[in-house]
């Protein structure tokens, strides 16, 4: 690689940042429902996919795949019977689930209890760095897809009224099941290439602070906004960095900035602010109005 | 033995109770998951250590003011951090709040180093007592009086007060409750100031019965009692006494089957169970869907 090692590894937890926040967008901004135990999904998906990685040789892009699946399917187990509850009662169930999934992997002689495991450095045709940039990339294209989609424009219906949503025909239960999955798969790939690209994973590293560090990416960028995502994570993922010449001041500043921005700006950065009319007004064109931004 | 872990479990239900009560309060009026109310805990205890150790008050006196300490802080956090959202979605209020808990914690870390710092020697004398076989400490029958005395206390102001009333009030519906004349934002504030004082009451309680306070106590109690409070029926103040009490003596019992590791599983297993057959938890409201 021609970039500074410094750089390389700041790109590189923005990228896996984005995976996450674009995951996490999908239940939380889409769909209304605040999960506050996305870490448990990312552990999942570390876990499966280091362990396959270690145990059979699977090559990275399959153990990706199946680093998203373990936890997709993980999410469509525990979805189906916390998805009715409502509000912060979900928003409890999924932190407890991540309580839950910590203490699990802890004493469990597969993931080697506290001691983590060490993932080897994959052998990959393109450099894991660009790798990680590429899936994010993708990531956000898919993000975006799924947004414009029938599918995500029926979450949107949801998020801003279930009652109504469901009097114009959506399956609200499935649907919320579908995005919470989808956007575990996410968290699992994120997770996954976390393994791969640190060597070294712990349960105790996917705590309540790893799911928060993803919600406030989301809500920071604007809470359903896919540039917003991208922007938080970007954001977030290189402040730790950036603020570092500040030494033991670092998390100080970080709340403190946390505070200030959602004073000022209480719907993100990008919230409210619907990028594709904003360039299409700017080129002269009409904007054509295709589902509410929030 | 039972009747031994029954009082271990009880004593430690208290502590993550006064916690417990200080989400729900404020949950009930502004809807709002107050992360940073784990911090109040965790500067009160601080005051309290410090007003034991350097000002050489006797405990009593240090829990008044590790709890005017924590009032003061409580206000303080709301009025910068909450006060500005209070019209912002839901969410962006819970970020500011993770942020007010971020800052929070590094101060103390800042101010107190990262290591945990214990109560001086016999700042309570610590005795076993026999009560019916069961070897109960003093620290215990301390928390669970002290627990117990505030509780009705603040039974006392919800129920027979002016303030209580408006309290109560803004919590049924606050947008009426505004309309009526009530002055909700000096609602808003006092509920903090309450929630804020048990917290550090029973900051000053654990740091006690642990002899150990440090500057990331908060995180790890304030999920525990938010766990606690949303277990009981967020919203609910006897709901929250209750939901405090039912997973202290949950995990004590988990610890002395032998599942000591464990531990922290325990507690959410329970509430999740519950969540799944209660959905409003123990003593919450049912909510009804409205068109």
């Amino acid at each position: 690689m021609l970039i500074d090692p410094y750089i390389q590894q700041i790109l590189i937890s923005i990228g896996i940042g984005v995976i996450l926040a674009q995951g996490l967008n999908i239940i939380t901004g889409l769909t209304g429902q605040l999960s506050l135990g996305h870490a448990a999904f990312m552990s999942i998906g570390a876990f499966s996919g280091a362990l396959l990685t270690i145990r059979t040789g699977l090559p990275l892009p399959l153990a990706l795949l199946a680093g998203g699946v373990v936890p997709a399917l993980a999410a469509l187990a525990v979805g189906w019977p916390i998805l009715r509850l409502s509000g912060d009662y979900l928003a409890i169930c999924t932190l407890g689930f991540a309580e839950i999934v910590k203490v699990v992997f802890l004493n469990l002689e597969l993931t080697n209890r506290a001691f983590g495991l060490t993932v080897p450095q994959p052998e990959t045709t393109i450099p894991l760095p660009l790798l990680v940039l590429l899936a994010a990339l993708g990531v956000t294209l898919f993000a975006q897809s799924v947004r414009s989609s029938r599918f995500g424009r029926a979450l949107m219906a949801i998020r801003d009224d279930e009652i109504a949503a469901a009097a114009a025909g959506i399956d609200v239960a499935s649907h919320k099941l579908q995005a919470f999955a989808v956007s575990a798969f996410l968290a699992g790939v994120g997770g996954c290439l976390y393994a791969h690209v640190l060597g070294y994973i712990n349960p105790s590293d996917f705590g309540f602070l790893k799911s928060v560090d993803m919600l406030a990416m989301v809500v920071l960028g604007g809470l359903g906004s896919v540039p917003g995502a991208l922007l938080g994570a970007t954001i977030l993922g290189a402040a730790p960095e950036l603020l570092r010449f500040m030494a033991t001041y670092r998390m100080l500043v970080y709340g403190a900035m946390l505070v200030a921005l959602m004073v000022f700006r209480p719907n993100g950065l990008l919230g409210g602010i619907n990028l594709v009319e904003f360039v299409m007004r700017r080129s002269g064109r009409p904007p054509r109005r295709t589902g509410g931004s929030p | 033995m039972i009747l031994q872990q029954l009082v271990n479990g009880v004593a430690l239900g208290c502590t993550y109770a006064l916690i417990a009560l200080g989400y729900t309060m404020v949950y009930g009026i502004i809807s709002l998951i107050n992360f940073a109310h784990g911090e109040i805990f965790m500067a009160g205890a601080f005051a309290g250590l410090l007003l034991v150790a350097y000002g050489k008050l006797n405990l009593f006196l240090a829990l008044a003011g590790a709890m005017l300490v924590s009032v003061l802080l409580g206000i303080g956090v709301e009025f910068v951090a909450y006060r500005p959202l209070r019209r912002a979605s839901r969410l962006s209020a819970l970020i500011s709040a993770i942020g007010v808990s971020i800052f929070l914690s590094t101060l103390a870390m800042l101010l107190f180093g990262a290591n945990a710092r214990g109560f001086p020697e016999g700042t309570f004398p610590s005795r076993q007592i026999d009560i019916f076989g069961a070897q109960i400490s003093s620290l215990q029958l301390l928390i669970i009086v002290t627990a117990g005395v505030l509780m009705l206390a603040l039974e006392l102001v919800v129920k027979k007060t002016r303030i209580g009333k408006a309290m109560r009030a803004a919590s049924e519906d606050y947008t009426a409750a505004a309309l009526m004349g009530i002055n909700v934002n000096l609602v808003v504030t006092f509920t903090f100031a309450l929630g804020s004082a048990l917290a550090a009451a029973g900051g000053v309680l654990v740091g006690v019965l642990f002899n150990a306070v440090s500057f990331n106590m908060g995180l790890h109690a304030g999920i525990k009692a938010f766990a606690a409070a949303v277990l009981g029926g967020i919203g609910s103040i006897p709901g929250a006494v209750l939901g405090g009490i039912v997973l202290g003596v949950a995990e004590i019992s988990g610890v002395a089957l032998g599942y000591s590791s464990w531990r922290d599983a325990i507690a959410f297993a329970i509430l999740v169970l519950v969540l799944l057959v209660r959905p409003t938890g123990l003593l919450g409201k049912r909510i009804d869907r409205k068109v």
